[in-house]
């Protein structure tokens, strides 16, 4: 009976079965967006993604908003798990787990999508007999594939500089990958965005959830303008090109600002939301993702009950510093002012005490209608990972840093696009001599928080590490203090290194 | 003619079951009830007759036998020295004098006596190497065994475990606490331990960490029915509590360090919450066996029933079993049939274990109870705005009392051996084993709406099922040939055979519903596994001038686990029986003296439940809660999941060298063992390289580890004189495990691999495993200390002196695994009277108080909106912030424990002497010496955090035989 040693999983399938039926490519697909929302097989959770953390906390989203956010005047958090409080006060080290399961959650994201990709190519496809009519679908399946792997790559691009190197030219097998340059990363990944571009479906024309043309745009458009923080050559001109194609493309401003962070956001805003992590109080479970983004940011004398959830965890508000940004913190004249303040100190003295800086609430798991999201512990509140009004910034940004072939003036206007939606008159419009970068780091600061952008875009104006900005807790005193400027990138986990003798260590660390 | 006669003990007592046969013929009879044999039909001439049971020397008596009846009485003397014990080993038996690898036995006779709900406690303590630690006192709850240090870093450490012949998947099922409490241990008659390579070898691949073989009672011919029964009746008493704060105290503490704002939520009341949550506990186990012969076929019936409530309220175990064997013999003894079915019923009731870690926390001056019976039912719970503080603790004693866990599992274990010895060539045998081992288990866990555990579940309440199969079937089949070749004065004794075992393993999923009967989370989705073991064996036993042993075997084993299906694990080993030569033949004062030496290799493949196909390239189905939404439909993802194609077997080589002894008589008897074993191609769950495989951590071949020690035992029979006798038995063994590598790289030196999750925070650790250091060691900051010796906050040494304190200067302390373990059991005997105890002893175990680390600091209390209790650890060291990393938390759990006491009485035959009846008193966990500063310093892995304690148990029992 020696021929029984040959188990095949039974209520699993295997690489070579699951391709031959067309049917599994959705699934499949729909696993690789789903990266950036679940965080295993088992909702809310069981079969974890990933392991060697807890698995809310190893959550793409939850991850990324701790990583671009808490180090920054936009946010601060209270609790104490692990080195948590190292984000904010900017002393984090190699051995963070929180950055290494960031690490981890990226490159799982990129293996996922090089395996797809793998099993996707026109030689797979006809071994595995997919049916001509299906062939066409299954290229913009993998193109969409090769998306989500630049962008993840974006992401470890941004956050790590320089990282381990695998596509889908490399087996799934016990080998150590060599570690891509920054600047060589940011060629590689400008060169996917743009062999893609033709693969993917036009702008607006694909369902809700997956990524179009406007979104290779769009992320070549970030790409474009950070590219002298990546490769030391700045590159505005294409960052005004690729921001001008979004802002043409079919996409607009959604009506109002706060429906796009409530449960129903997916039907207000879909006319702005380029690309979304969906998440959903029945079936798209998780205790990562907004559900973290909005019971964290719920404590003190906030009543949850107004938030569409049935608990607070006390954890996320924000510093005086970017309170500051408003003029008016009633949300009266700039809408998007959306404090909490009773019962909240503006002033920090304790990072770890919920009521010292005040409350945010955009995130709410509330329609438009203001009716509950459909569970009251997991919410429906979808996170957008790229929109609109962030290409009118970027655009703004790009042609104020000597970008070519826009005009001051179409920067002028669509800011002030922006900011009518925020005051509801023109009242909040600015004129083109009040357009200057520091304005439109603030204005960034005012239309994007919470949203994962600040850190990058601190580094970018130089402020991010040094003394020239500081906010309260920078550096881990109430005051704020200077860092130093090894961390404008994170560290390459010790855990990865240990695995893979060939990852050099980030400069400082 | 014929010979009849008598077998008796010392004092002159029956001893039924005796073989009494003619040397050299087939003509055998066994003594009755009364001791009496009667042998017909041999031939005159001088002849030798051979008496011979367990427990007893083998005597032989020469006889001159005429054409009448002779008449002789055997008196055996008790086999002190045991060395013509039979001793089970894979797949036959051997005499213990025969023996070449190191094996330990334990007869029913030595078990641990008292309450014991769970197998695995019958012996803990009695076999040196063997490190047997109860998981705590949940009603059987069972225990973690370890021979000789573990063998595997992330694959199972686990002993392999064989009762009568099947090995035993034990896994836990779903809804059992641990699977050894599912046999009745009132139905084992023995446990051998085999412990080295040329032992444990014949079970090649799953042996690396020692096999246990179990085997039950059984019927004997020719024994009229013989009824048992026993009775034990027990109370079990909370013994200590984790050390917190009272009411008063916790008033100051907020007073003084709180805002006004905490202060304002302390509340007037005293409750001592430990106590809420724990009680005085009865348990009753009640056994009825029957046993003896019908006409010729033996039989054993037994019928047990177990009720025990723990000490932590509403926990409950309630067990009926039943067994049957039955062991014919056809065809002159040719054929020997023996035939064994086991079942038991388990009820469970768990109670909440997070009630431990609720009631140590809560705020100690809330009451019980509201005053308000429409909330919570009754309960005192945290509130906000008039609503329940979810983030708040929960009231430990609702929790216990508003959580129904309940579950049912049946077991049932069979099988059936054939034992043919050919007619025409006798000296071989053929063997063939048939078995089987089912289990399943479901369970319901319900919460009601009113609970505050489960509030704000959809419309309030939880109420969930849950189940799981496990199937294994066993075939083994084997042929012996056994010669004696007089002229060059050998012996060989040759085994080959095959072995099937197939495992299966099926978990339904089941939705969770609200009160009103919505579900708030959907059914997982149905997962099944199957493994599947093949196996070749086979063993050569060579014996010359009965004083050179040797023994080799080897076996072929493939798993389903692994590509690689297939793995070769030999073993060779040598005795000499020093003792039986000229030169120490004559030495009075030495009466026995053995050496053996061994090596071999073992294998591992068991990575655990779940991981059936880690070599293959497989996706997962994703369930309807983890589904993606895109465009308008959901979908039912599915992963590709991490793989690693080359994963193969551990290997575990093992050397022992070992000297028995046995002085006076062998009044004075034990033996020493050195071993030192080392595996290789580790199997562990270690990081992949970053975006390499399919997730981000794997089970793949890396590293090696050691494990070194010595073992010593001497038993003795110090005093022995008519009416009284005194033994005692002591074993040490020190074992001293090191991670000599666990990197593919050349080089390591790694970090290491971060494990030991503790309470505090999410995902915080304290233990890591490096190569170069003992497994599980402590990974902590060096303490600095003030003059009056008490820490400073914070402060700690630089220990890699590169002028700041930071995460490398985390460095690795002690270990959660003890260096020596000692055991000490002594028995007195006076005229009808009995008095034993039981000893055992750690040394160089280090434990982490959770309790106090993640209690143990003014932050503690200082939550939004609601209070906490701490640890008194607060009290000494002042921390104003948690300070889970200080090594002031890793405390040495060094102890000393009496297991069991018990004094018996026997009164002999009683009601015109047709009832035995025998009584004892027992005390279990009767005292601890340690310097652990928290509640029980035996906690398997290190960390004291939720571990429900051991109750102290005082019971009474009878015995009574009909």
């Amino acid at each position: 009976c020696t021929k029984d040693l040959d188990r095949t999983p039974i209520t699993e399938a295997t690489s070579a079965s699951v391709y031959k039926d067309f049917s599994n490519y959705k699934a499949i697909l729909a696993k690789l967006y789903g990266g950036f929302s679940v965080t295993g097989q088992v909702g809310p959770t069981g079969s974890p993604d990933i392991s060697g953390i807890d698995e809310g906390t190893s959550s793409y989203i939850r991850g990324y908003y701790q990583m671009q956010e808490l180090p920054t005047d936009e946010a601060v958090i209270g609790w104490n798990d692990g080195t948590l409080q190292d984000f904010h006060q900017m002393d984090w080290t190699p051995d963070d787990n929180f950055i290494n399961a960031m690490f981890a959650r990226l490159f799982y994201q990129i293996a996922q999508c090089n395996e797809f990709i793998r099993q996707t190519s026109d030689d797979k496809l006809s071994s595995n007999g997919i049916a001509e009519k299906d062939r066409e679908t299954a290229h913009t399946f993998r193109a969409e594939a090769r998306f989500l792997r630049a962008l993840s790559y974006y992401h470890a691009m941004d956050l790590f500089g320089s990282v381990p190197f695998v596509t889908d030219s490399n087996e799934v097998a016990y080998y150590y990958p060599n570690q891509i340059s920054r600047t060589d990363l940011f060629s590689y990944i400008e060169r996917e965005l743009l062999a893609i571009e033709g693969e993917m479906a036009e702008a607006r024309a694909n369902e809700y959830g997956r990524a179009d043309k406007a979104c290779v745009w769009g992320l070549l458009a970030k790409l474009y303008l950070n590219a002298e923080v990546y490769t030391g050559t700045a590159r505005y001109t294409d960052a005004v090109t690729y921001s001008a194609k979004v802002i043409n493309s079919g996409y607009t401003l959604a009506n109002s600002y706060a429906n796009m962070f409530k449960a129903d956001n997916n039907v207000t805003s879909e006319s702005e939301l380029m690309l979304t992590a969906n998440f959903d109080g029945a079936r798209t479970q998780t205790y990562g993702g907004t559900t973290y983004l909005i019971h964290a940011a719920v404590g003190g004398s906030m009543n949850a009950a107004e938030f569409g959830v049935n608990s607070g965890w006390g954890g996320l508000r924000t510093t005086s510093a970017f309170v500051a940004l408003f003029s008016d913190i009633t949300g009266a004249t700039d809408k998007r002012a959306m404090f909490y303040t009773a019962g909240q100190n503006r002033e920090i003295a304790d990072l770890g005490t919920f009521t010292d800086g005040y409350a945010i609430t955009k995130w709410s798991n509330k329609t438009s209608k203001n009716t509950d999201g459909s569970n009251s512990t997991f919410v429906d509140t979808d996170f957008p990972l790229m929109r609109l009004a962030e290409m009118h910034l970027t655009y703004a940004e790009a042609v104020l840093r000597g970008g070519t072939g826009g005009s001051t003036n179409q920067a002028v206007t669509y800011i002030n696009d922006l900011r009518q939606r925020a005051y509801g008159n023109t009242s909040g419009n600015i004129t083109a001599a009040q357009l200057n970068l520091r304005f439109i780091l603030d204005e960034r600061g005012r239309e994007l928080y919470w949203e994962g952008h600040r850190r990058t875009d601190l580094i970018r104006y130089g402020l991010f590490t040094g003394a020239a900005y500081v906010w309260p807790f920078k550096g881990g005193v109430a005051a704020g203090a200077a860092v130093g400027d090894f961390r404008t990138v994170y560290p390459i986990p010790t855990t990865a290194r240990v695995a893979n003798p060939n990852l050099k260590q980030n400069d400082g660390y | 003619g014929s010979i009849s006669g008598k077998v008796t003990d010392d004092a002159g007592q029956p001893i039924p079951g005796a073989t009494v046969f003619i040397k050299g013929t087939s003509k055998n009879a066994t003594a009755d009830a009364e001791g009496k044999f009667t042998i017909t039909g041999i031939t005159p001439g001088n002849i030798v007759v051979v008496a011979r049971i367990m427990g007893y020397e083998t005597f032989e008596m020469p006889v001159n036998a005429g054409n009448s009846t002779e008449s002789i009485t055997f008196q055996l003397k008790a086999d002190t020295k045991g060395l013509n014990e039979i001793v089970v080993v894979g797949y036959g038996t051997q005499k213990k004098s025969d023996l070449t690898g190191a094996i330990a036995v334990v007869s029913s006779k030595d078990f641990n006596k008292g309450p014991i709900s769970s197998a695995d406690q019958l012996i803990t303590g009695k076999v040196p190497g063997v490190q047997i630690t109860s998981n705590g006192g949940a009603p059987g709850a069972g225990s973690t065994i370890r021979v000789r240090g573990g063998a595997s870093l992330n694959a199972t450490n686990d002993p392999l475990i064989i009762i009568d012949g099947v090995p035993v998947d034990n896994n836990n099922i779903s809804g059992a606490s641990n699977a050894l409490a599912l046999i009745n241990p009132n139905d084992i008659e023995s446990f051998n331990v085999l412990k080295d390579a040329s032992a444990t070898a014949i079970y090649g691949s799953r042996a690396s960490n020692g096999v246990i073989i179990i085997t039950t009672k059984k019927g004997r011919l020719g024994d009229q029915l013989h009824v048992s029964f026993s009775s034990t009746n027990a109370i079990s008493k909370v013994t200590s509590f984790s050390p917190v704060l009272n009411a008063s105290q916790f008033s100051d503490v907020v007073k003084q360090n709180g805002t006004a704002a905490q202060i304002a939520l302390l509340g007037t009341d005293n409750t001592d919450w430990q106590k809420q949550i724990y009680q005085s506990a009865f348990s009753t186990d009640n056994n009825l066996a029957l046993s003896g012969s019908w006409k010729k076929l033996p039989y054993r019936i037994s019928v047990g029933y177990l009720n025990q409530d723990g000490i932590l309220k509403t926990s409950n175990l309630e067990r009926n079993s039943a067994s049957i064997n039955l062991s014919p013999s056809l065809f002159d003894d040719h054929l020997k049939i023996n035939m064994n079915v086991k079942g038991s019923i388990a009820d469970y009731r768990f109670a909440d274990q997070g009630a431990i870690n609720a009631a140590i926390a809560y705020d100690p001056t809330k009451p019980l109870r509201s005053g308000n019976s429409n909330d919570f039912g009754g309960y005192y719970e945290w509130l906000y705005n008039g609503k329940l503080y979810d983030l708040a603790t929960k009231n430990p004693a609702a929790m216990l009392e508003q959580k129904m866990d309940k579950s049912q599992v049946k077991r049932s274990i069979g099988n059936i051996q054939f034992d043919y010895k050919f007619h025409f060539l006798p000296e071989l045998r053929a063997n063939l084993n048939l078995g089987y081992d089912y289990q399943k288990g479901d369970g319901n866990t319900n919460i009601p709406k009113y609970a505050a555990l489960s509030y704000y579940n959809g419309t309030g309440g939880s109420y969930k099922h849950y189940s799981q199969e496990m199937k294994n079937k066993l075939f083994d089949f084997y042929l012996n040939y056994v010669k004696e070749l007089k002229g060059i004065k050998s012996r060989i004794d040759v085994m080959g055979g095959y072995s099937y075992q197939d495992f299966i393993t099926a978990t339904p999923g089941y939705p969770t519903l609200d009160e009103s009967g919505d579900t708030t989370t959907a059914a997982g989705n149905y997962s099944e596994a199957q493994h599947t073991l093949v196996s070749f064996f086979g063993r050569l036993n060579y014996t010359f001038n009965d004083k050179y042993l040797l023994t080799f075997t080897m076996r072929r084993d493939g798993t389903s686990r692994f590509r690689q299906h297939w793995g070769n694990f030999p073993s060779v080993a040598f005795a000499w029986k020093l003792k039986d030569e000229p030169f120490l033949k004559n030495t009075k004062t030495l009466s026995d003296l053995k050496l053996r030496l061994g090596y071999g290799v073992t294998g591992q493949e068991n990575i655990g439940v779940g991981k059936e196909y880690a070599a293959l390239s497989r996706y997962t189905y994703g369930d309807a809660n983890s589904s993606y939404q895109l465009g308008d439909v959901f979908y039912k993802t599915l992963r590709a999941a991490g793989y690693d194609q080359n994963i193969k077997w551990e290997q575990t080589a093992t050397y022992n060298v070992a000297v028995d002894y046995g002085f006076l008589d062998n009044k004075i008897t034990g033996s020493v063992d050195f071993y030192y074993k080392k595996t290789t191609d580790l199997l562990a769950d270690v990081t992949a390289p970053t975006g390499t495989n399919l997730t981000n951590t794997l089970y793949t071949n890396i590293g090696s580890l050691e494990n070194r020690g010595v073992e010593f035992i001497i038993n003795a029979t110090p005093v022995e004189t008519k009416d009284f006798r005194w033994d005692a038995g002591f074993n040490i063994t020190y074992n001293k495990n090191k991670i000599l590598s666990l990197s593919k790289a050349q080089t390591d030196t790694s970090v290491g691999i971060a494990t030991g999750g503790i309470s505090g925070g999410t995902g915080n650790t304290i233990q890591i495993n490096t190569a170069g250091n003992q497994i599980n060691s402590f990974y902590v900051y060096k303490q600095i200390y003030d003059k009056a010796g008490n820490p400073i906050e914070g402060v700690y040494e630089d220990t890699n002196g590169d002028g700041v304190v930071d995460a490398d200067d985390k460095y690795r302390y002690k270990s959660s695994n003890p260096v020596v373990y000692l055991n000490f059991n002594s028995s007195f005997n006076y005229k009808k009277w009995t008095l034993g105890f039981s000893m055992r002893s750690n040394i160089g175990n280090y434990i982490y108080n959770n309790q106090a680390s993640n209690n143990g600091s003014y932050k503690t209390f200082q939550n939004s909106n609601y209070l906490a209790n701490l640890s008194t650890s607060v009290l000494k060291t002042k921390f104003r912030n948690t300070q889970y990393w200080s090594d002031y938390y890793v405390e040495n759990g060094s102890f000393l424990r009496m297991d069991y006491l018990n004094l018996g009485y026997d009164f002999g035959r009683v009601i015109s002497k047709k009832v035995g009846l025998r009584a004892n008193f027992n005390v279990q966990n009767v005292f601890v010496i340690t310097k652990y500063s928290g509640q029980d310093p035996e906690v398997f892995s290190g960390i004291d955090d939720k571990f429900y304690p051991r109750p102290r148990v005082y019971s009474l029992g009878v015995n009574l035989d009909f």
